[in-house]
């Protein structure tokens, strides 16, 4: 084994997007909990992490250029900073979507509740699943799990449409309950864009692992997808 | 694209030491081709062997074929094999006492050209391919090879192969002595050179094989591992051997 200092800083990039992976996760979960027990502390806690997911960006960033520039990294090593970098920005992004979750939150629990025709906790469960797949496939550098995360997003899609079609249905013959309807349509959308930030991170370790570009669909076969 | 040296089935040794293994590669033309690999692994060897320097070792032998421009050059007098396949070594090395236009001029007057206006005209334009024309246009008679600095000395070396019309130029690491910026001369002109003629280059620098080559063939042990576009090579290679080596993992 040569180049031991950089594989022990490729080793240490690992462990600060795993780092950032473990705010995104919390505060998706944090969401999803303010959502089922109607809790402003827990939105404000999603709220107040943000910042930490933000910064935690900015550093395994600048820690992954620091490493394309000073070392030049090939082949696995190169892949591997490349997908971090991509990584890096859907956690980011998932970050947000929880923050746009709980604020959805707050809003609906200043109204009265609703019994609504979707199952939002139903859907998150399937979301963070997908989050955790991603993630471990991630760590393992497991093509396969990665593989099933890209399936599993057909599922959400297909939930998110079902939500869409039925809350526009409760809206016509629920005037009154229009704005919980909204914010739950709106939060079922957030999940969504959860889910396609976790097929990201899939189709990114795929591409790590085997060097195939399977975005949108391409590529599959060549990676035995 | 057309194929400008056909290896087939090479073998070569030192002595009893059998260094490449038969080695298989067709190189395009008008493109780099960049030979890497740890140290011992065959590629200087492998280079020396497509114009018939490894035979200028008494203990050496080669076998099997190489066809530049579809001719065998182990059928050719060596002489007219160097002629059509030049070489650039690590080290920049000059004729010390002739003066920058003798040493550009030397092949030409080796092979019998006299008439002094072809002379000036080769020495011209060799040098001018060689991207240093105008920085010794004006000592070209008054100063000597070795007068010149590092990566000066380099391209003229580059200039004197190229006075001859080579086909193909072999480089074994050309810029390993040079500094960063006499480096990225020799980059600049190997890109500009291939638009003319066939490029081997050896080199334990694995950015600058990215650089410069469009295909790269990685060497271990006397054997040609993987050969392949360089974009490949280097960001997902197929043998296992070749990513282990190019990220550091043995080497």
């Amino acid at each position: 084994m040569t180049r031991i200092r950089f594989h022990r800083e490729l080793d240490e990039l690992k462990h600060r997007i795993l780092a950032m992976a473990g705010m995104a996760e919390q505060a998706v979960d944090l969401a999803v909990q303010a959502y089922s027990q109607r809790d402003p502390v827990l939105c404000q806690r999603v709220i107040a992490g943000e910042a930490g997911v933000n910064r935690a960006e900015r550093e395994v960033d600048e820690f992954a250029v620091d490493l394309l520039a000073m070392q030049q990294p090939m082949a696995i090593d190169l892949r591997f900073i490349l997908a971090v970098i991509k990584i890096n920005a859907d956690l980011e992004r998932v970050g947000d979507q929880a923050v746009n979750i709980v604020q959805r939150v707050m809003n609906t629990i200043e109204l009265p509740p609703s019994t609504l025709p979707v199952d939002i906790p139903a859907m998150a469960t399937r979301v963070r699943a997908m989050v955790r797949d991603a993630l471990r496939s991630f760590i393992d550098g497991d093509p396969e799990l990665a593989k099933h995360v890209l399936e599993a997003d057909d599922e959400i899609d297909r939930m998110n449409h079902e939500a869409f079609a039925a809350l526009s249905r409760y809206m016509q013959s629920q005037p009154d309950g229009a704005v919980q309807a909204l914010d739950a349509l709106s939060i079922a959308r957030n999940l969504e864009r959860v889910a396609d930030h976790a097929t990201n991170i899939a189709e990114d370790v795929i591409f790590w692992i085997r060097g195939a570009d399977v975005r949108h669909g391409a590529g599959q076969r060549s990676a035995g997808i | 694209m057309a194929t400008a040296v056909e290896v087939r089935d090479l073998k070569a040794w030192f002595g009893k030491t059998e260094a490449l293994h038969g080695i298989n590669m067709s190189v395009e033309a008008r493109h780099a081709t960049a030979v890497i690999g740890p140290s011992g692994c065959g590629k200087s060897t492998f280079i020396r062997c497509l114009n018939r320097m490894h035979e200028t070792n008494p203990e050496a032998k080669a076998d099997g074929k190489v066809e530049v421009g579809g001719t065998d050059i182990y059928k050719m007098p060596a002489v007219d094999v160097r002629r059509k396949v030049g070489m650039v070594f690590q080290k920049p090395n000059p004729f010390p006492t002739m003066t920058i236009y003798d040493n550009v001029a030397a092949g030409l007057k080796l092979n019998g050209t006299r008439k002094r206006r072809t002379l000036d005209e080769v020495v011209e334009r060799s040098l001018q391919q060689a991207a240093l024309w105008d920085e010794v246009k004006d000592v070209l008679k008054k100063k000597s090879g070795a007068s010149l600095s590092g990566g000066q000395q380099q391209r003229l070396c580059i200039a004197r192969a190229l006075a001859v019309s080579p086909d193909v130029m072999l480089m074994d690491e050309p810029a390993s002595a040079l500094d960063p910026i006499s480096t990225a001369k020799i980059e600049d002109l190997i890109f500009e050179l291939k638009q003319k003629l066939t490029i081997v280059i050896v080199t334990h620098n694995m950015q600058q094989a990215s650089r410069v080559a469009e295909f790269t063939g990685f060497f271990l042990m006397g054997n040609l591992i993987e050969f392949d576009k360089t974009e490949k090579i280097f960001t997902n290679p197929s043998d296992k051997r070749t990513e282990d080596y190019i990220t550091g993992r043995f080497g």
